[in-house]
């Protein structure tokens, strides 16, 4: 773990270790549901996650990000800690992401002024070590800019849409692509929620703590909002249908789930030719990268095996399937319509 | 592509006769057998995916290897047309793609005659009718039959031979200037037919995927460029933000290609940008031409693909796949060329001449002639030849 400073502390309170946080400043969970004085940061840790929701960044306390006063800094330290707590409290998965994605985005703009002004070696070594952490990836100064190799560089841009991050258009020399503070942090975005989001789902999910149990209730009901809930027709199963569904709205799809939709589509006979163009909304659609994946998962090229579609077993592992009653207790999407058929004759 | 070798493949030699695999197995065998220092296995040989095709039959894949002398054994019983091994590395090469367990895989780059635009392609090759069989110089249709389908068999190009060098000396220049590739990690491979494989090994780039070797690809081509990154913005363009001709990488190479000297470099700055954003995208296009790297860009992004192994033979020549160690000064016509010279009569039907090992060859207007055994297998290879 870092040793950090109070404001990267506040800047950064993913950083810390939660419960080592709390136990210093001689407080425990139970305390937050009846001190009317903690009251505040449960207030304050919900609307965090509220804001989230809304697909805003939350505004602190911070005077110019910097944490003024000690109990500023506890209050966004502790704000921030509850939040997770409650995430965890009601259990709805639609919360992390979303609440993982704003505080990512947070931490990109604190990210972005720190190594920005960042001057003397040592508030460098310390940026260096927080991305580090973050992200795994090695940057370094040089002059004006910032490095890093060119493998990082390729394994985080190579999902971004925008022509600009081909490695084509980047300073590159020894192996290393030059990009300014700005860059560098946006590059690094994934990484960033990645790492606040498995955060979270690592904590333990603790018991309920009396005196939260409304602010859970109502996250609850939030989150169900954001819970999609699909009507089916016609002949696709409702986890194709609600994969091609992501895909149209331009939204990304996970990889398992383009497995599922490309696979099923295939062995239904559509064509390479016919399937790609489904996917040219992805946020990081890249032609010749498609046609490659789908020529293999066809068997046209590569080892020649054609691949086939998940189970829905599997399917609903990877979170893919939306079974409505239609599915039938079928055990592969591919047999969905044909066992209804079978069933009525 | 292995997948398209292996059609071309059992299309040739499915239809090869009897007599004539015989010879070439026998050719084969004794190179196996009397070159085997030339064959070896690669490092990290377990976790290598081997396959093999024989003359007449489909590729047999998901093989492993443990050691030079199973190698060795695989070759003498089977005595293959082709042997493959795979860049990628895996926990378990011989179970099914699915299982293997894909640890991360060599930088490949391929870089072929072909695909070089090259006007003396049209001097040295040879059209095949599929229909009828008529073999002549090239042409657009059969000169008996007037058939389109035409399989095309080129023969050996000195041009051919330095144009590709030239493609790898550009290749090396980017990899070890830009992108940070220690030299001693690079090794080039002639294909045994018209062109190089260059290997990557140990580098940063081991674990990249398909698609960001896409992106490398890409990079190495001079391809994907926006007129930003040469100082062309679409709204007021600052001269300041054109290249420089003493700047590193393509920004430097594109200044040398564009401007030539610094003497020039303003005037023609002035022009570029007079002629406008939209026409500067042309330039770009031209200048890709010139000074990105021809280097195949599907075979660089296939992590999952076998390569022919080096020191064995091609079948699509009879020559070998060799490590040049003196690039500029390797000539494959000879040092490939390693099968023996036993003499042998042939029916040769090779309307243009190529040489060997120094030796002149053809034309042969279906003529019978006693050749060497590498020259035979060359023509033999190509079917433009069968034993008598
Ligand atoms: S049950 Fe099967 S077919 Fe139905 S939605 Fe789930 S995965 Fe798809
Ligand atoms: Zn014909
Ligand atoms: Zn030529």
């Amino acid at each position: 773990m870092l040793t950090l400073g109070h404001d990267e502390i506040t800047r950064y309170p993913f950083l810390t270790d939660a419960g080592q946080y709390l136990k210093d400043k001689g407080f425990s969970l139970s305390q937050f549901g009846t001190d009317p004085v903690l009251k505040i940061s449960v207030e304050k840790a919900f609307n965090r996650i509220v804001v989230a929701t809304e697909g805003k960044v939350y505004n602190s306390d911070l005077i110019d990000g910097q944490a003024s006063k000690p109990h500023v800094i506890e209050l966004e330290v502790f704000s921030f800690l509850l939040a997770i707590v409650l995430i965890k409290l009601s259990g709805m998965s639609t919360l992390v992401k979303r609440f993982a994605l704003a505080e990512a985005r947070r931490a990109e703009s604190y990210l972005k002024e720190d190594l920005g002004k960042a001057s003397s070696q040592s508030e460098i070594d310390l940026i260096k070590k927080i991305i580090f952490e973050l992200s795994g990836i090695e940057v370094n100064k040089k002059d004006d800019f910032f490095t890093i190799h060119v493998s990082d560089y390729l394994k985080q841009s190579a999902t971004f849409h925008e022509r600009e991050w081909k490695l084509i258009n980047r300073h590159v020399e020894n192996g290393k692509v030059f990009l300014n503070s700005e860059k560098i942090i946006r590059l690094l975005r994934k990484e960033i929620g990645v790492y606040i989001s498995s955060k979270i789902n690592k904590a333990p999910v603790p018991e309920m703590i009396p005196g939260l149990e409304t602010e859970v209730k109502n996250l609850i009901s939030i989150a169900k909002k954001f819970t999609p809930i699909f009507v089916t027709t016609g002949e696709y199963p409702p986890c194709i249908k609600h994969a091609i569904n992501v895909l149209e709205k331009g939204e990304n799809l996970p990889h398992s789930g383009r497995f599922m939709l490309a696979t099923f589509l295939l062995s239904k006979g559509q064509s390479v030719e016919q399937i790609a163009p489904l996917f040219k909304n992805a946020p990081d659609y890249n032609e010749r990268v498609t046609l490659y994946q789908l020529n293999n998962l066809a068997g046209n090229s590569g080892s020649g095996t054609q691949y086939t579609c998940p189970s829905c077993q599997k399917l609903t592992t990877q979170n893919l399937c939306f079974a409505t009653s239609e599915c039938d207790n079928i055990i592969n999407p591919l047999q969905f319509g044909r066992k209804r058929k079978y069933e009525r004759n | 592509m292995i997948i398209l070798l292996i059609h071309y493949n059992l299309e040739g030699s499915g239809n090869m006769k009897e007599t004539d695999i015989k010879f070439l197995e026998n050719a084969f065998k004794k190179y196996y057998f009397e070159h085997s220092d030339l064959i070896r296995v690669p490092e990290r040989t377990i976790e290598r995916e081997f396959g093999y095709q024989k003359f007449n039959f489909g590729m047999i894949r998901h093989i492993s290897i443990k050691d030079n002398k199973e190698l060795r054994l695989l070759l003498m019983q089977n005595i293959p047309s082709d042997v493959y091994c795979s860049n990628a590395y895996y926990s378990f090469p011989d179970l099914p793609m699915k299982e293997k367990d894909w640890k991360e895989a060599d930088l490949i780059f391929d870089i072929d005659a072909k695909d070089l635009n090259l006007s003396c392609r049209e001097n040295h090759t040879i059209s095949i009718c599929n229909n009828c069989k008529e073999i002549s110089k090239n042409s657009e249709h059969c000169i008996k039959c007037k058939s389109s389908k035409l399989e095309k068999k080129s023969v050996a190009c000195k041009n051919c031979i330095n144009s590709s060098k030239t493609e790898v000396s550009k290749l090396i220049e980017v990899l070890t200037d830009d992108l940070g590739v220690i030299k001693e990690n690079i090794h080039v491979y002639f294909s045994g037919n018209e062109g190089f494989h260059v290997y990557v090994y140990n580098s940063d780039f081991q674990t990249l995927g398909s698609r960001e070797r896409s992106d490398l690809a890409d990079y190495i081509m001079f391809k994907g460029i926006i007129p930003e990154t040469f100082g062309m913005k679409k709204f007021k363009p600052d001269k300041n933000l054109f290249p420089n001709l003493d700047e590193n990488g393509w920004r430097g190479r594109f200044s040398k290609e564009v401007f030539g000297s610094k003497s020039r470099r303003p005037k023609i700055i002035s022009q570029l940008i007079a002629n406008g954003h939209s026409s500067f995208l042309k330039t770009l296009d031209d200048v890709s031409e010139k000074i990105g790297v021809k280097i195949d860009p599907n075979v660089t992004m296939d992590i999952h693909r076998i390569f022919r192994l080096p020191g064995s033979i091609n079948s699509k020549s009879g020559l070998s796949k060799i490590l040049c160690n003196d690039l500029q000064k390797f000539d494959p016509y000879l040092e490939s060329c390693i099968l023996n010279d036993d003499s042998i009569e042939i029916t040769a039907n090779c309307p243009i001449e190529f040489k060997l090992k120094h030796k002149k060859f053809g034309p042969y207007q279906n003529e019978v002639v006693t050749v060497p055994t590498y020259a035979a297998a060359y023509m033999i290879c190509k079917n433009l030849a069968t034993i008598s």
